[in-house]
């Protein structure tokens, strides 16, 4: 789960991470109230959605009055943001953070993932801040330094002053900097999180050590011990289908193409799709179903599908395994009548009764195509609805 | 011969008063050599009851105690996963097998940590389990589908797996082990670590490797493959559709900071000896045409 800039800066404020002062807003006029009330010469607007490049799609602006704040507010408030992040749709912006200007002398980047490899958390950190940290780990890999961190000690002080010299930051900083790497490891752990970004990480003119920005991502697996981090979700920053799905426990994902996919297990899902392309069409969801389709979770899937205008057609792969194909035929059955299905419907089974359910689907009436194996699978679905792109195959 | 489990291997099973623990345990059992290799089970508040017929302890280390049993497999709600293996390891058990879907990445990096130095292997978590076919399955694939024979199985994923077995099928090939590694980003074995078990088996004459988006673990193996692997490997990777930046399904699942693309994968495992396919229905022809 994503939160907003303003969000995860209000969490790591909790743990001590040190970052400029500001307000979430929702209007003009708490953002001028905002301003007035954080004090000083400058500001920053910032809108507030679920995508980085915010500021190259001005969704960033620095006021140096009232006025500013109010121009710019109104400005993006209700924008269209679009960053490379969003896709061309953009999102628009609902929230604003206000912050107190910030008197920058060097901008650094520190960030933190799970580490596949060492199996532990690590620390990420480059003397080359604001930019993108893909960018950088591609061009000049050896500005980035990393520490895997021992969950049993968590982030030394000898790790955390060793990379705080190593990205450049003065001696006579490298104790707050410390101070900061630490206790964003500390919210990182204690809140469950998957990934923090701070980029940039900035030196004040002053010497302090801020988090600029807060990018934070959490384990969804972990959410049911953190009611105050769920509370902070915002669904007007996900996608309708997807949060419709996670209610009947199915997980969807939209994508570009023109044949719905239905399937039971991840990975098998991900196969599916990519076969559909080899064939010469595109998939328009991931729709895993997970192990028990029942009739409700089949019919709740297909209604999900069908909302999406752009689905000419449907390919169910579903191999049965433990679970019976002829209670898998029933329920696509009864999910077809039910949705008064206008679009053709390929459905391949595998497993136990196989032949069974292959008579249920025959004997229903319904236009049903009956395909044996994924590529035959494929191969009917986009015979059904026509290629869309050159086929591999 | 085979890897991991055999007909010799007794079983617990960490949460068996459970639905899907019950549920598994008695498919399970009336598997194959299921009768005498699933020996205990295991819940603190139903210690001296038993499941079926097989005898419930309040401990791990009192089952194994009992029973001589050397293995368990974890059914446990995802909260209490990473205890569960935790106990199990400190048992001394030779292999874990944790099934549950959804254990916080958190609690599997402490495990993970707890676990060095330790006897015990872990499978998964998030995973389908192992089967040895004809001889004993522990987890929740479907053991029908298998049979008997000399090809290995390592894969990431569940259903795609069963794919595969079902295709081998289809070419009469049957399989030494099927091992399931699951999807989640720390876990415990890695396709490497199940590779170089089925190197060292000598009733294992191929390999077929199944992987997904997200991670190295796939290139890691294919390089170990490319300077050690004395038998053919053929393989697969999900996801060549999938979009950047979104979790397909599994938590391991995902296209970040552009690495781990199915690309990618296929590309190194190619350089590196291993027969590929990129497309998930010719699994089986694959492995038929480098025996």
């Amino acid at each position: 789960m994503n939160v907003h800039e303003y969000q995860g800066k209000q969490l790591l404020r909790q743990y001590g991470v040190a970052t400029p002062r500001g307000v979430p807003c929702f209007t003009v006029a708490e953002a001028e109230e905002a301003a007035r009330t954080l004090g000083g010469k400058v500001w920053v607007v910032k809108a507030q959605i679920h995508a980085g490049g915010r500021g190259k799609g001005g969704g960033v602006k620095v006021a140096k009055s009232i006025a500013d704040v109010r121009e710019y507010a109104s400005a993006i408030l209700g924008m269209q943001l679009i960053t490379h992040q969003t896709g061309p749709e953009g999102r628009i912006v609902k929230r604003l953070l206000i912050e107190e200007g910030a008197d920058i002398r060097k901008e650094l980047y520190v960030g933190m993932v799970v580490d596949r490899v060492s199996q532990r958390v690590t620390l990420m950190a480059s003397s080359e801040g604001g930019m993108e940290i893909e960018h950088v780990a591609e061009t000049t890999p050896e500005k980035i330094h990393k520490v895997a961190i021992d969950p049993t000690t968590g982030l030394t002080d000898a790790q955390a002053d060793d990379v705080a010299r190593k990205i450049g930051v003065p001696e006579a900083s490298v104790a707050e900097a410390r101070t900061f790497m630490q206790a964003l490891y500390r919210a990182f752990d204690e809140c469950d999180a998957s990934l923090a970004e701070i980029n940039p990480l900035v030196l004040t003119g002053d010497g302090r050590v801020l988090a600029l920005d807060a990018k934070l991502n959490f384990d969804s697996n972990a959410l049911y011990r953190h009611p105050e981090i769920l509370a902070m979700r915002d669904l007007d920053e996900e996608d309708p289908a997807e949060i419709e799905a996670s209610k009947f426990d199915l997980s969807y994902i939209s994508l570009d193409g023109n044949i719905g996919c239905l399937v039971n297990g991840a990975g098998l899902a991900m196969a599916t799709m990519d076969t559909i392309k080899l064939y010469g069409a595109e998939p328009a969801n991931f729709l895993d179903v997970g192990g028990g389709a029942t009739t409700e979770k089949v019919t709740e899937a297909f209604k999900i599908m069908l909302r999406n205008p752009k689905v000419k057609g449907i390919l169910v792969n579903i191999f049965g395994g433990i679970m019976r194909c002829d209670t898998i035929a029933e329920g696509v059955i009864a999910a077809a009548r039910e949705v008064n299905l206008d679009v053709p419907l390929v459905v391949r089974m595998k497993g136990t009764n196989e032949d069974i359910g292959k008579k249920i689907l025959k004997d229903s009436g319904l236009p049903i195509i009956s395909a044996n194996g994924m590529a035959d699978a494929a191969q009917k679905i986009v015979a059904a609805v026509g290629k869309t792109t050159e086929p591999a195959l | 011969m085979s890897i991991i489990i055999d007909k010799h291997t007794k079983v617990i099973t960490q949460g068996i008063t459970g639905k899907t623990g019950g549920f598994h345990t008695r498919m399970c059992r009336d598997y194959a050599n299921g009768r005498d290799c699933f020996v205990a089970g295991v819940n603190p508040k139903k210690a001296g009851e038993n499941f079926e017929g097989i005898p419930i302890f309040g401990t791990v280390a009192e089952a194994k105690a009992r029973t001589g049993a050397n293995v368990s497999v974890v059914y446990v709600p995802p909260p209490f996963a990473a205890a569960a293996i935790d106990e199990a390891v400190d048992a001394e058990l030779d292999v874990v097998i944790c099934i549950t879907e959804g254990v916080p990445v958190r609690d599997m990096i402490r495990t993970r940590e707890k676990m060095c130095g330790k006897k015990t292997i872990l499978i998964g978590p998030n995973c389908p389990g192992v089967i040895t076919p004809d001889e004993i399955k522990i987890g929740i694939m479907p053991g029908h589908i298998h049979k008997k024979g000399r090809i290995g199985v390592v894969s990431r994923s569940g259903t795609l797996t069963y794919e595969a077995v079902g295709q081998l099928m289809e070419y009469g090939l049957g399989q030494s082990t099927c091992v399931g590694i699951g999807g989640d980003p720390v876990n415990g074995l890695k396709h490497i670590d199940v590779m170089k078990m089925f190197n060292d088996d000598p009733d294992t004459d191929a390999v077929i490797m199944v992987g997904e988006i997200g991670g190295d673990a796939e290139e890691t193996c294919a390089r170990w493959v490319k300077d050690n692997m004395k038998k053919p490997v053929v393989g697969f990777i999900a996801g060549v559709t999938a979009p950047p930046g979104k979790r397909m399904g599994h938590a391991g699942a995902i296209i970040s900071g552009g690495k781990g693309t199915a690309h990618e994968k296929l590309a190194v495992m190619e350089q590196c000896g291993i027969k590929v396919t990129r497309n998930p229905a010719d699994m089986g022809r694959l492995l038929k045409s480098v025996l």
